[in-house]
């Protein structure tokens, strides 16, 4: 029952992350707050009731993102009410989204887990939704092409294997995993120079991204130590340690700057 | 359905149109000729000679005279098509064919993507106030405009068909292409060397202004930093 | 070596070598060094290639003519070729490549060096065999493995090459730049054991027609076929080597981390593209001269007269192959290579079209007052000369340089190959391939089904690669997935569907060539020893002749034209046979009339 609740909880996340971009102006934060574990479906590793949550804080002045110029893509360029920007800063009330937070240590040796259900992202509008997010091992990743205009999506890992498929037309899907871990493998599109996104592959589910609101969760830890990363694609990585018993939720926070004006 | 069939070549809007049209024409009546001349021949021989009772075929093994009036013909024929053909080659591509007053952009092509860098309003590359723009030329009319031309990962190839004008992009190299438009309006501009899978889609638009257009047009852009 | 005042060959031999081969099946058809059973051995295989290569094209052709439609049958496809039947850019890009590689490695070329090298020239020499029958065994089974290994391109991860035909660095060297790894390497591995196939081949067939020639054969002697056969090995034996040490490099790039073609460690781009080229320009030569070799044999004997010019012939061959070597850089014109490199390969382009122009005009004067029969052979090579004539004169247009800047990579230059290589080559192996069949099968190809395929290819071959000429003048691009893309090539979409249309009708009429090859093997008519009353030294032999060929040595009297000729009553006179005092027999008819 919690499964199906927290299921469609990710669902309707999903959906408010893929249509977000459209007439408005915050376009990239599709925010996966929820626990990974749910979204993946099972995992066949230890996991528990515990869990790590937080708000990624931001301090100093929001750079300003940069103008993308899609005025030769008028299929994308049509879907936005206002010039789009890239979002390589996703800043409100000083708090920062899109930042990658997941256990870098901490569980049993050699706890493997697998993933039954694929993961997606989206091209839409030219962008991709979500612009961070993690992937288990192995698991599928769905890439979407919800633009009727060729995009091709390139993976640039420096461990994985890494891809270069193209989807002439929208509609079409591909799929894709990963077979080792890998701390962020870079995704970017050659037909239009300004798509990025990031994937974060680990051996386990135990990741989130952080949503407009700077929030994560982390949920269905096993109690235990365990060494927490937060990445942001601009602003580098920060760590903290946190001890969590069963059935505890503890919070931490991480607080990240602007970059020297 | 007139048009889809033609020999003719498409309208252009280049100097260039004026150096190398008249070339494909010299040689589509040369060789047009020829062709005539040599299917019209094989037929009539193949109807005229075909066997039929009676008839024997004539016991001769060549002529030199033939020989040397067809060898001789054809080699002048080529040399002279070279010697005509010179000129506009040495003009177009030559290193000193470039018109000195010619201004300056920067092209650099990419896995699926040409990016034109604008001198901006003091008009030389290299300096504060210039710009890059994704997928456009914009070049004033009646001017010659050098682009230098470079990639970024693999070859690619400058093709702009109304303007008769194609050059590889290399990378590594920073190859000069130069073309003078002459008429206002809005012509494409396609990648001619297989580069990938989006090889078939990097395309971009190419505008020519008049001169006043022109200098508004980067006027405006110079304010904006346009990023790919 | 014991030479006679008229001997001008090495033979010491007085008696043949014929005899019953009662080896055991592998042995003998197997791996076989009868250079009758490897002609045959690569004209399968080659024909094979002929038609996974025309398939590919189906691919391509459907695609152009209808972008976006599903491919029929392409649902069946794996989803990194096709999504939801769509063709994807990537196996485009695939087709595109393997088309042309399949094509000119694979099939034109060993149906013209290795079947007809292999099958014609012990047997119109006069000789029992090659010089070397084991290295030419090995020679055949190296291009197996070869082409095994490009087949398995499109079986592994990432898909076969992709880079095109010509395979240019960087894009064919960085994985990163087309997502092919696996193939890309397959692809330059493949090129460099069939290179090795290739080389054996040519320096046994240069080595044998130097040191094997029956007494009586001096080289003005010999029939045009193997004069364009010794040139095209010693083009071969010269520039294949320039391709294996181009794809290794290119290989070490793509494995071990070289950088002979990255320009961001001090590499060169276009050291690829001058190497490529050097071999690649002599290949074309390759490609056609056997063509225009065998087009002679079959066209002085459908005419029943000699050839004419036979030396004028001979020294154009020759200076074809000489000048085929210096004009490389035309293929470069638009590269960034020094400019002043357009002039001067842009004269010595122009001037090989000479050579071959000499060739068209001898072949008019050899039907010109001829008695010409129209047999099936007779067909085909008659519209060698003709499309030939198409192909060479469109060549001129990018001879010129500065026309070269508007055509370069465009559909002209595809119209252009396509004449020169389908309308030249490829009409002229239907001609050899009907004309020999007899020979090399003891059967006759049936003449009715013949004719049909002719007429049939001939009209759906123009339809489809003429309006080439005009896609590209208009500025159409080469290797295009969707040239929809493009506002000033939509209006040209009409012509890009009449194409396609035609392709597949061109394709489907093949189907009757291979139905015909096939049935007439087991049902065809039984072949005489000499069903075109052909002069050649092959014709006095049984068909398929014996093992090592002649029981007795020929001596060889005249050169291989001599039809029609007032020392004898009949049209022809076989080289073999001494000048008769006049007794003649009956005009027997030539076959497949």
């Amino acid at each position: 029952m919690r499964r199906m609740m927290l299921g469609a909880a990710v669902l309707a996340v999903g959906v408010w992350g893929c249509g977000g971009s459209k007439g408005n102006a915050s376009n990239g934060a599709a925010g996966n707050s929820t626990s990974a574990v749910a979204q993946s479906g099972g995992s066949t590793g230890p996991t528990g009731n515990a869990a790590v949550s937080g708000v990624i804080h931001f301090t100093g002045a929001a750079p300003s993102n940069p103008k993308i110029d899609m005025s030769q893509e008028s299929a994308c360029q049509g879907k936005y009410k206002t010039p789009p920007t890239d979002p390589q800063y996703v800043v409100k009330d000083a708090k920062l989204g899109n930042v990658f937070v997941y256990v870098d240590s901490g569980l049993p040796n050699g706890a493997k887990y697998t993933a039954s259900a694929p993961t997606q992202i989206d091209q839409d509008g030219c962008l991709y939704h979500p612009r961070v997010f993690g992937a288990v091992v192995g698991q599928d990743i769905v890439i979407k092409n919800d633009d009727n205009v060729l995009h091709n999506i390139k993976a640039v890992p420096k461990v994985n294997r890494g891809f270069n498929i193209s989807q002439p037309s929208a509609g079409m899907t591909s799929k894709r995993s990963f077979s080792e871990p890998e701390v962020m493998v870079p995704l970017e599109c050659n037909v239009h120079g300004w798509m990025h996104a990031y994937v974060g592959v680990l051996t386990h589910p135990f990741f989130a991204t952080s949503d407009s609101t700077g929030s994560f969760s982390i949920k269905n830890l096993p109690a235990g130590t365990y060494t927490i990363k937060a990445w942001h694609e601009k602003l580098g990585t920060q760590q903290q340690t946190v001890t969590v018993g069963a059935g505890e939720t503890k919070n931490i926070d991480f607080t990240f700057s602007g970059p020297k004006a | 359905m007139d048009k889809l069939l033609s020999w003719m070549l498409p309208p252009g809007a280049s100097t260039f149109v004026g150096d190398i049209d008249w070339i494909y024409y010299l040689i589509l009546a040369v060789t047009g000729i020829a062709f005539v001349l040599v299917e019209v021949a094989l037929i009539v021989f193949l109807i005229r000679y075909r066997k039929r009772p009676g008839r024997k075929a004539t016991y001769i093994h060549g002529s030199n005279r033939a020989e040397i009036i067809w060898t001789s013909v054809t080699a002048v024929v080529v040399v002279i098509i070279g010697i005509l053909s010179a000129p506009a080659w040495n003009k177009i591509k030559g290193r000193e064919g470039v018109p000195p007053n010619a201004m300056p952009i920067g092209i650099e092509a990419k896995q699926f993507e040409w990016n034109v860098t604008y001198p901006g309003p003091d008009g030389k590359l290299g300096t504060a106030d210039d710009f890059t723009i994704r997928g456009q030329l914009h070049v004033p009319v009646d001017r010659p405009t050098v682009a230098m031309l470079t990639s970024q990962d693999a070859i690619h190839s400058f093709f702009v068909p109304s303007f008769r004008i194609k050059q590889d992009a290399v990378p590594g190299m920073h190859i000069r292409v130069w073309f003078q438009p002459t008429k206002v309006g809005e012509y494409e501009l396609g990648c001619a060397e297989l580069c990938g899978l989006g090889h078939y889609r990097m395309r971009a638009v190419v505008t020519v202004h008049t001169q006043q257009d022109y200098d508004r047009w980067v006027a405006s852009q110079a304010h904006s930093v346009a990023q790919r | 070596m014991a030479t006679t005042a008229t001997d001008t060959s090495a033979y010491t031999h007085d008696h043949g070598n014929a005899h019953v081969d009662d080896r055991p099946f592998i042995r003998k058809y197997i791996f076989s060094t009868d250079h009758k059973i490897i002609g045959i051995q690569f004209l399968i295989m080659s024909l094979t290639f002929l038609l996974l290569g025309g398939t590919l094209a189906m691919v391509m052709r459907w695609q152009l003519g209808f972008p976006g439609k599903p491919l029929p049958g392409g649902t069946l496809l794996p989803e990194t070729y096709t999504n939801n039947g769509v063709v994807l850019p990537e196996f485009y890009n695939s087709a595109v490549t393997m088309h042309g590689t399949f094509m000119v490695f694979f099939a034109i070329m060993p149906l013209l060096v290795g079947v007809f090298g292999n099958y014609l020239i012990p047997l119109k020499i006069g000789a029992p065999d090659m010089a070397f029958p084991r290295i030419n065994m090995a020679s055949f089974w190296t291009a197996v493995p070869a082409g095994l290994l490009m087949l398995a391109g499109f079986f592994v991860e990432g898909g076969s090459a992709a880079a095109g035909w010509t395979s240019y660095a960087p894009l064919s060297a960085r994985s990163d730049l087309t997502g092919v790894h696996l193939g890309q390497i397959f692809w330059c591995l493949s090129l460099i054991i069939l290179g090795l196939s290739s080389i054996m081949g040519s320096f046994n067939y240069i080595t044998t027609v130097i040191n094997m020639r029956a007494p009586g054969m001096n080289w003005f002697r010999l029939p045009l076929s193997i004069w364009a056969l010794f040139v095209t090995a010693c083009l071969v034996l010269l520039a294949i080597p320039v391709l294996s040490g181009a794809a290794i490099l290119l290989l070490f790039d793509q494995t071990i981390g070289t950088h002979f073609f990255d320009p961001q460690a001090g590499g060169q781009p276009l050291l690829w593209q001058h190497l490529f080229w050097f071999f690649g320009h002599p290949e074309v030569y390759i490609l056609i001269l056997p063509a225009m070799g065998m087009a002679s044999d079959i066209i002085a004997n459908g005419a029943r007269k000699p050839i004419f010019g036979y030396t004028s012939m001979v020294l154009a061959i020759i200076s074809i192959g000489f000048l085929g070597w210096g004009v490389w850089g035309h293929h470069m014109f638009q590269s960034g290579m020094n400019p002043t490199l357009g002039t001067t390969f842009m004269i010595s382009t122009l001037l090989i079209a000479v050579p071959s122009a000499i060739k068209t005009f001898n072949w008019l004067g050899t039907i010109w007052q001829g008695n010409i029969t129209f047999h099936v052979p007779m067909l085909h090579a008659l519209a060698f000369v003709s499309m030939f004539v198409i192909g060479g004169l469109s060549g001129v247009f990018m001879a010129a340089s500065p026309f070269d800047i508007y055509i370069h990579d465009t559909y002209f230059i595809v119209a252009h190959l396509h004449y020169v290589l389908f309308g030249g080559s490829l009409f002229a192996i239907f001609a050899a391939v009907t004309y020999w069949y007899p020979k090399m099968f003891g059967r006759m190809m049936n003449p009715f089904w013949g004719r049909v395929h002719f007429w049939l290819t001939l009209v759906f071959y123009n339809f489809t690669f003429f309006p080439m000429h005009q896609l590209g003048l208009h500025g159409h691009m080469r290797r295009i997935y969707d040239p929809t893309q493009y506002a000033f090539l939509r209006e040209m979409q009409p012509v890009n569907q009449f194409i396609s249309i035609s392709a597949f009708c061109l394709f489907a009429t093949q189907f009757l060539f291979a139905a015909n090859f096939i049935l007439s093997w087991f049902k065809g008519e039984k072949a005489p020893n000499n069903p075109w009353l052909d002069n050649g030294l092959e014709w006095t032999l049984p068909s398929p002749p014996p093992h090592g060929n002649f029981a007795t040595v020929p001596t060889v009297y005249r050169g291989p034209y001599e039809y029609s000729s007032p020392h004898s009553d009949l049209d022809y006179i076989p080289q073999n046979v001494p000048t008769p005092g006049g007794a003649g027999a009956a005009h027997p008819q030539p076959a497949g009339d």
